[in-house]
């Protein structure tokens, strides 16, 4: 991906879909096929705009394992006083594998369903991992958490959004205390603030360090490369494959 | 020491330096004895303790790597010990999102140095599972996967004991584990070309086949191995000093791993054997007999009995799958995919053959075509988001692949098992004596590359 | 059998700077400043096969203080590039700088906002070794080259000349970027 950091924001009329829950999740719009951009492109391709979305949320019957964990979490669900319909935004079936896309205020008692009820049991949570969507408007910042279940063997994922004008999600250390360090990677790299966490602090980048690098509007960093009187500009500011 | 002589500096700290000499201003409590008032100094008020808080800094000869150990003691026990991580951070995943899936191994191979297979292995089956070409891999190219991932976990297994043997002193492991690495190393550079952070294994397949006398050189290697590493076995299994330093320390019961997400050796060590190539096979690993190795001690010495039990079986595995390999194509037949190139030693260094570029060149122009289109753009992967995890010779690592439709990925995020181990050094080494710090770092086996990517 | 069996009336003629430069190269003794992949083949050299104890350099110094050549090897990020300036500061002199694999010498392939692009942004470097990582035979080769530039280190007037010399050259030398006729 080649944006230069102040990039233009795309005018592109995202589909209206009722609940505000984008169904088809826009996410990215590619602007030409090369990132070269104030270049002489005459090949045509620089006109090019293409919306890139995600797979689309999957109805029931999912298939496989995935309707009896799909019953048995809204069941639990309900038992604990949540209402699933609202607690679960979507569900994606893709690529034999299922993602629950969760409310964000109703995570931990999510989390603490799917890690002690019986039919369920995700004991082990992989950590969580940070995904920033700069053009999928009030759920730019996902937060995504890989469980697993050592006794029915099956791996599920469970997804989390929050908007750029409000990142914070709830803390899910009470519920599995192995995403300490991984929350905190999130924050240090994303700017995700998760609410509840013991002690949310930089973890890979110096304490005084501004910014956090992995979203998208922050620049890769790197310099021009010299040698032997030639420079070649840094990754993301070549003349490339739009990605 | 008298309170007149305490000064509080507000002063602007550019440096909460330990090493800043007595005129630098720092923040916190500086105190100023004279000599000669040893009469007038009394005894810390009511209330005030004092915390020495040692710092066990990124370099240090002992801590695995760039590791900072934050240990609060109380004479020679730890209170809290605390890590602070990062002293390594690459952006590796950042830097992915602007090279092409196959560039991409290049860099995913260099997180956890020790097991460059183990990395790439995991980002490619999440690139291969979401290009949906899981079942197009051709066998050749899994069953290599498997022997050189097998390999790897054994020269992985061989740096943790020397290197925990020269945290603990006991530098004959050293020599001994990186002499018989070297067997290993040597294997892989006859292979892959290279002795670490080979991008071998790509997106479809493996990069080159094979050499003649491959088959060959890897079956006579196997039994000097075993002999070697029966050496390095009866060097410091029920030897004293060895049991004394590792017996009953780094204590993590199945609970606390549990608790704390842990996998790899250190949950073995419990006695609980959890291992992805047994509940969750990728890679044809179903295939093969071999067991898991675990230990019901929950301690440092049970963890290494683990690591010595894993190279066995790592062994076997390879056995099994040398006896398994049938000529074929190492990489994917669908040629929109598949890396093109084809290298080989040439009279003027090495490069793409002569008949590869023959091919290319003269013969078909759809040949070059892909050559071009894959080398410069890179293949495209359609949208969606998969997680594949493997069993590392650490742990579990994961991959968390986001594609959004193009020829680069949109985010990768790995699962490492060192990052999510490491958590566990507080559990283990609170109440313990400062050089059990050591020995329970050791036994975590963490590597400070896969732990800051 | 050596050089002292030799010598025709057992009297050896030679300058203070061969005697110093051959006494220095000679136990030159590394600080451990492993950081990733470089590390570990920095560890084979000191390992049996590719011994670096022939050279007097098995002897990873854990303190600064005691060592004269701090390799770097690794990439450095910028939160450990002070550490390794405090470490590169309490070394006494003499003291050598080796940058071992691209990373430590330019950056490497991780042209990026976490990498310090080349030690020597932080420390003055001696020697430059490329590879990723180098072999331990070519680690071996950039220390041994080190070792014969050691070994012809002038010391007091003429070190003070030629510093005078060297400086000169400098202010005045063209940048690599500036400089024709490089794209040989």
């Amino acid at each position: 991906m080649t944006e230069t950091p102040a990039a233009p924001v795309p005018v592109v009329p995202i589909p209206v879909v009722p609940d505000g829950v984008s169904q088809f999740e826009v996410f990215h719009v590619r602007e030409g096929a090369f990132g070269a951009e104030g270049s002489g492109d005459t090949s045509g391709f620089g006109g090019l705009v293409e919306l890139m979305h995600m797979p689309e949320p999957t109805t029931r019957p999912y298939g496989g394992w995935f309707d009896e964990v799909a019953d048995e979490l809204e069941l639990s669900l309900t038992a604990r006083g949540l209402d699933p319909a609202s607690a679960i935004e979507k569900v994606v079936v893709d690529r034999d594998e299922i993602s629950f896309f969760i409310r964000r205020d109703l995570l931990v008692g999510v989390l603490s369903a799917l890690r002690d009820e019986p039919g369920l049991r995700f004991e082990f949570s992989s950590g969580v991992s940070g995904v920033h969507y700069p053009s999928d408007a009030t759920r730019e910042f996902h937060a995504v958490y890989h469980l697993l279940s050592i006794t029915h063997n099956r791996r599920i994922r469970v997804e989390v959004t929050a908007p750029a004008s409000d990142p914070h999600i709830p803390s899910s250390v009470s519920v599995y205390p192995t995403n300490d360090w991984h929350e905190r990677e999130t924050f240090d790299l994303f700017g995700i603030v998760f609410d509840g966490h013991p002690v949310l602090t930089r973890i890979l980048m110096p304490d005084d360090w501004p910014g956090h690098p992995q979203r998208k509007d922050y620049p890769l960093g790197g310099i021009p490369v010299e040698y032997k009187g030639a420079t070649i500009p840094p990754p993301d500011q070549r003349r490339s494959y739009n990605a | 020491m008298t309170t007149e002589d305490v000064k509080y500096t507000s002063a602007p700290s550019q440096s909460n330096d330990a090493y800043a000499g007595v005129n630098d201003d720092s923040d916190g409590r500086i105190f100023n004895v004279g000599g000669g008032d040893w009469d007038s100094i009394t005894v810390a008020p009511e209330g005030e303790t004092e915390r020495i808080v040692v710092n066990m800094g990124p370099q240090h000869p002992s801590t695995h790597g760039v590791l900072r150990l934050i240990l609060e003691i109380e004479g020679e026990t730890v209170t809290e010990a605390r890590c602070g991580i990062g002293y390594l951070h690459t952006g590796i995943e950042k830097n992915m999102e602007y090279r092409s899936f196959v560039q991409g191994v290049t860099y995913a191979t260099r997180m956890d140095y020790l097991a460059p297979f183990y990395n790439e292995a995991v980002y490619c089956l999440a690139v291969e599972k979401l290009l949906g070409v899981t079942d197009q891999i051709p066998e050749r190219a899994t069953i290599i996967r498997v022997i050189m991932m097998e390999l790897n976990r054994i020269s992985s297994h061989l740096v943790a004991l020397a290197t925990g043997g020269m945290e603990l002193g006991a530098l004959t492991a050293m020599t001994f584990g990186f002499r018989e690495r070297e067997l290993v190393l040597e294997l892989f550079e006859l292979i892959t070309g290279l002795r670490m952070n080979n991008a071998y294994i790509r997106p479809g397949g493996v990069a080159a086949d094979f050499p003649a006398d491959g088959v060959q050189q890897i079956r006579d290697t196997i039994p000097l191995l075993r002999s070697r590493l029966k050496d390095t076995a009866n060097l410091l299994i029920d030897n004293s000093i060895w049991m004394g330093r590792t017996s009953n320390v780094g204590y993590l019961d199945l609970t606390g791993c549990m608790a704390l997400g842990i996998s790899g050796p250190i949950l073995r060590a419990t006695g609980f054997p959890h291992d992805l190539r047994k509940t969750q096979p990728y890679c044809g690993y179903e295939n093969y007999e071999f067991d898991v190795v675990t230990a019901d001690t929950n301690d440092a010495y049970g963890r290494f009995l683990i690591r010595i039990g894993e190279m066995e079986q790592s062994l076997r595995i390879v056995e099994q799958a040398l006896d398994r390999l049938q000529p074929g194509p190492v990489m994917i037949a669908d040629k929109k995919i598949a890396w093109p190139s084809q290298l080989s030693v040439g009279s003027d260094g090495q490069g793409n053959s002569l008949d590869h570029i023959r091919e290319i060149m003269s013969e078909s122009m759809e040949a070059l075509i892909h050559h071009f289109k894959l080398v410069t753009e890179g293949f495209r992967v359609p949208a969606g988001q998969v997680y594949t995890a493997i069993e590392s010779p650490r742990g579990e690592l994961g991959c968390h692949l986001v594609s959004s439709g193009g020829t680069r990925p949109y985010r990768v995020h790995f699962r490492d098992p060192s990052f999510t181990n490491l958590q566990s050094v507080a559990a283990m080494c609170e109440g313990g004596q400062i050089a059990d710090v050591i020995a329970a770092v050791a036994s975590i086996d963490p590597v400070m590359g896969g732990v800051d990517r | 059998m050596g050089l002292e069996e030799n010598l025709p009336s057992g009297v050896l003629l030679t300058t203070v700077e061969k005697v110093a430069g051959y006494a220095r190269k000679g136990s030159l003794w590394p600080a451990t400043f492993g950081l990733a992949c470089c590390a570990i083949e920095m560890m084979s050299v000191g390992g049996p096969r590719f011994d670096i104890a022939r050279f007097g350099m098995e002897v990873f110094r854990a303190s600064p203080r005691q060592a004269d050549l701090m390799i770097v090897a690794g990439r450095v990020s910028q939160k450990m590039a002070p550490v390794l300036r405090q470490i590169y500061d309490q070394m006494p002199n003499p003291k050598w700088v080796l940058a071992m694999g691209v990373c430590a010498s330019s950056g490497g392939m991780f042209n990026n906002y976490a990498i310090v692009q080349g030690v020597d942004h932080v420390v003055p470097v001696d020697i430059y070794l490329p590879g990723c990582p180098p072999r331990p035979e070519m680690l071996i080769d950039a220390i041994l080259k080190l070792h014969q530039e050691i070994q012809d280190m002038k010391l007091g007037a003429h070190r003070r000349e030629q510093m005078r010399e060297l400086e000169a050259h400098a202010l005045v030398a063209p940048t690599t970027l500036e400089a024709k006729g490089l794209l040989r």
